[in-house]
């Protein structure tokens, strides 16, 4: 497969994967708002990936500079994110520490 | 070390599928925090099998980098407290947009190819996503003034930083022959103008819009990462495809938050909450006090209770409290509703998810539209913390509020309004609420106030 036809496959998943996180978010009721934007939020840290390969192929000392930020920046978002998602997500769980009456 | 690199397309693929499994489940109720977990499982794979990359040199560097970020996101992110998560979010998406912004920088240091255009949006986006969250962020932490900052002029130097932005990133690409400019110059200057652009262009916005505006940086993060996906030898499919998932939502999600304050994108981004402010607004009336012992009576013998909370209660962390009061005045009979405002405090579902950790059970919550038309037939409204959700401008010709869609308490028979002290609320305007005949002040720390009324109650 030429890197033409590549980028093209790509731009048809991408579209596909548009559909994808409107239909998902445009269900969800008012209450998970925050939890959803951090958890999105937390997605995107798949960026990660990104910046490891790009350090990872880095081959001048300006290239392994960035690319050494980008990582930093990348592990940051997804642990951060994760545990943002997570504390908050707790408070929404029912059957732990306090079962209330009528819920 | 074996080669396991085979493995690294299965195991992208098995991770997009948990990330849009973790997100459905994120997206109701009863299933949201094993979400996150699917969602965390499957980041965790990605990046292990992304350390046997054919040709993957600088490992060490990459593990180094990987603790230290990891724990420069994690011990925040554990210790801070519940009401500040929102300018956590804010923070750790301006990491995302900063890393994105770092792999396109690496990309176009290298040779100019087809997808090099793209690497300059995703820099541009990412960069902007970046300095921007991070002014969000200072704005929300309260390390920056949060009112809109402004300056004569300054959407056109806005705009014209932005077509320099572009312009320097069209030389990164293009290098033409004419201009002295080496890559080595340009690159720097685009990313430096990219950054100044998110930065010029969240200074102008006020705190009360900043859950749009941190919605929207997501939104661009994710499409930065997405565009990112593509500047790789062979496209990141898994980058491309969560990236764009997180953009789309995002951007939906941008759109009913922006909706829900009656007021556009551009209105957000460029308007500059409050900047008009009205002439001399004409306020009538006077602000009449009330102690705690007189709300108490009011409200053990009131059949109607709505509570509506704002960015006080959380700052107070009053939830507790007022969980407390609820209880008490639900065993003497009264029903007690909750009305929660989109945007009351700095994220939707901000009041929610407090309110919730506080131990206060979803059914008693209520959007503003189910709970609008409860109003005139309340007995008493208890506003705790709240300013502009509540402020009748809303509804006056000329007010900066006009057009915003509130929860109409002074419809009620009595409204008390539990505040700090007099002063504005966060979109810096005077609230006509505080000044109508049936409105009370009950001043002081909401959390002591609440107690007061918790104790005043138990005595009656």
């Amino acid at each position: 497969m030429t890197e033409i036809t590549a980028f093209w496959i790509a731009i048809y998943i991408a579209m596909l994967a548009a559909f994808t996180g409107y239909v998902t978010i445009s269900r969800v009721p008012a209450i998970l708002h925050t939890p959803l934007m951090s958890g999105s939020n937390f997605i995107h840290g798949i960026v990660l990936v990104g910046a490891m390969v790009a350090l990872g192929l880095a081959n001048t000392p300006t290239e392994q500079v960035i690319g050494f930020i980008a990582v930093v920046l990348g592990a940051a978002n997804v642990t951060g994110g994760y545990v943002v998602t997570e504390r908050i997500l707790q408070m929404f769980d029912r059957s732990g520490k306090k079962p209330r009456k009528g819920a | 070390m074996a080669d396991f690199s085979f493995a690294i397309e299965p195991v992208y693929i098995a991770t997009i599928f948990f990330f849009i499994v973790g997100l459905q489940r994120m997206s109701n109720p009863l299933t949201a925090r094993s979400g996150i977990v699917w969602a965390g499982a499957a980041m965790l794979i990605a990046t292990l099998v992304t350390f046997f990359t054919p040709n993957l040199t600088n490992i060490g560097l990459i593990a180094i980098a990987i603790v230290i970020g990891g724990g420069f996101g994690y011990i925040p992110a554990k210790r801070v407290a519940m009401t500040n998560m929102p300018q956590m979010v804010a923070l750790f998406n301006g990491m995302g947009g900063g890393a994105a912004a770092g792999i396109a920088a690496v990309a176009l240091l290298g040779p100019t190819t087809p997808t090099s255009s793209l690497a300059v949006v995703g820099g541009l986006i990412g960069a902007v996503s970046f300095s921007g969250s991070l002014i969000a962020f200072l704005k929300l932490q309260g390390w920056m003034p949060s009112r809109p900052i402004t300056f004569t002029g300054q959407q056109i130097v806005n705009m014209a930083v932005l077509v320099l932005a572009i312009v320097s990133g069209a030389f990164v690409i293009l290098q033409p022959a004419s201009l002295p400019l080496s890559v080595n110059a340009s690159l720097p200057l685009f990313f430096i103008l990219a950054l100044g652009f998110g930065l010029l262009m969240t200074l102008p916005i006020g705190g009360a819009d900043m859950p749009v505006v941190i919605s929207m940086y997501n939104a661009f993060t994710g499409l930065a990462v997405a565009l990112d996906g593509f500047s790789f030898v062979t496209p990141n499919y898994a980058m491309i495809i969560a990236g764009v998932i997180v953009g789309a939502a995002g951007a939906l999600l941008t759109l009913k938050m922006a909706k829900a304050m009656n007021r556009s994108l551009t209105n957000v981004f460029f308007g500059a909450f409050g900047a008009t402010e009205e002439q001399a607004a004409q306020v009538s009336g006077s602000v009449k006090a009330i102690e705690a012992d007189d709300v108490a009576v009011l409200l053990a013998y009131a059949d109607r209770v709505i509570i509506v909370p704002g960015y006080g209660m959380a700052v107070a962390q009053a939830q507790q409290k007022v969980q407390e009061l609820t209880d008490l005045l639900e065993r003497r009979g009264v029903r007690v509703k909750f009305a929660i405002h989109p945007v009351a405090g700095r994220m939707p579902g901000h009041m929610n998810v407090l309110l919730a950790e506080a131990g206060v059970a979803y059914d008693h919550l209520f959007d503003r539209d189910e709970v609008n038309p409860e109003f005139p037939s309340t007995d008493v409204v208890l506003v705790i913390g709240a300013n502009d959700v509540v402020n009748p401008a809303a509804h006056r010709q000329g007010s900066p509020l006009f057009g915003m869609p509130i929860l109409d308490v002074e419809q009620a028979k009595n409204v008390i309004v539990l505040k700090r002290g007099q002063g504005k609320g966060f979109a810096g305007i005077e609230n006509d609420l505080f000044y109508r005949d049936n409105t009370r002040m009950l001043y002081g720390d909401a959390q002591e106030t609440v107690g007061k009324l918790v104790q005043a109650l138990k005595k009656l």
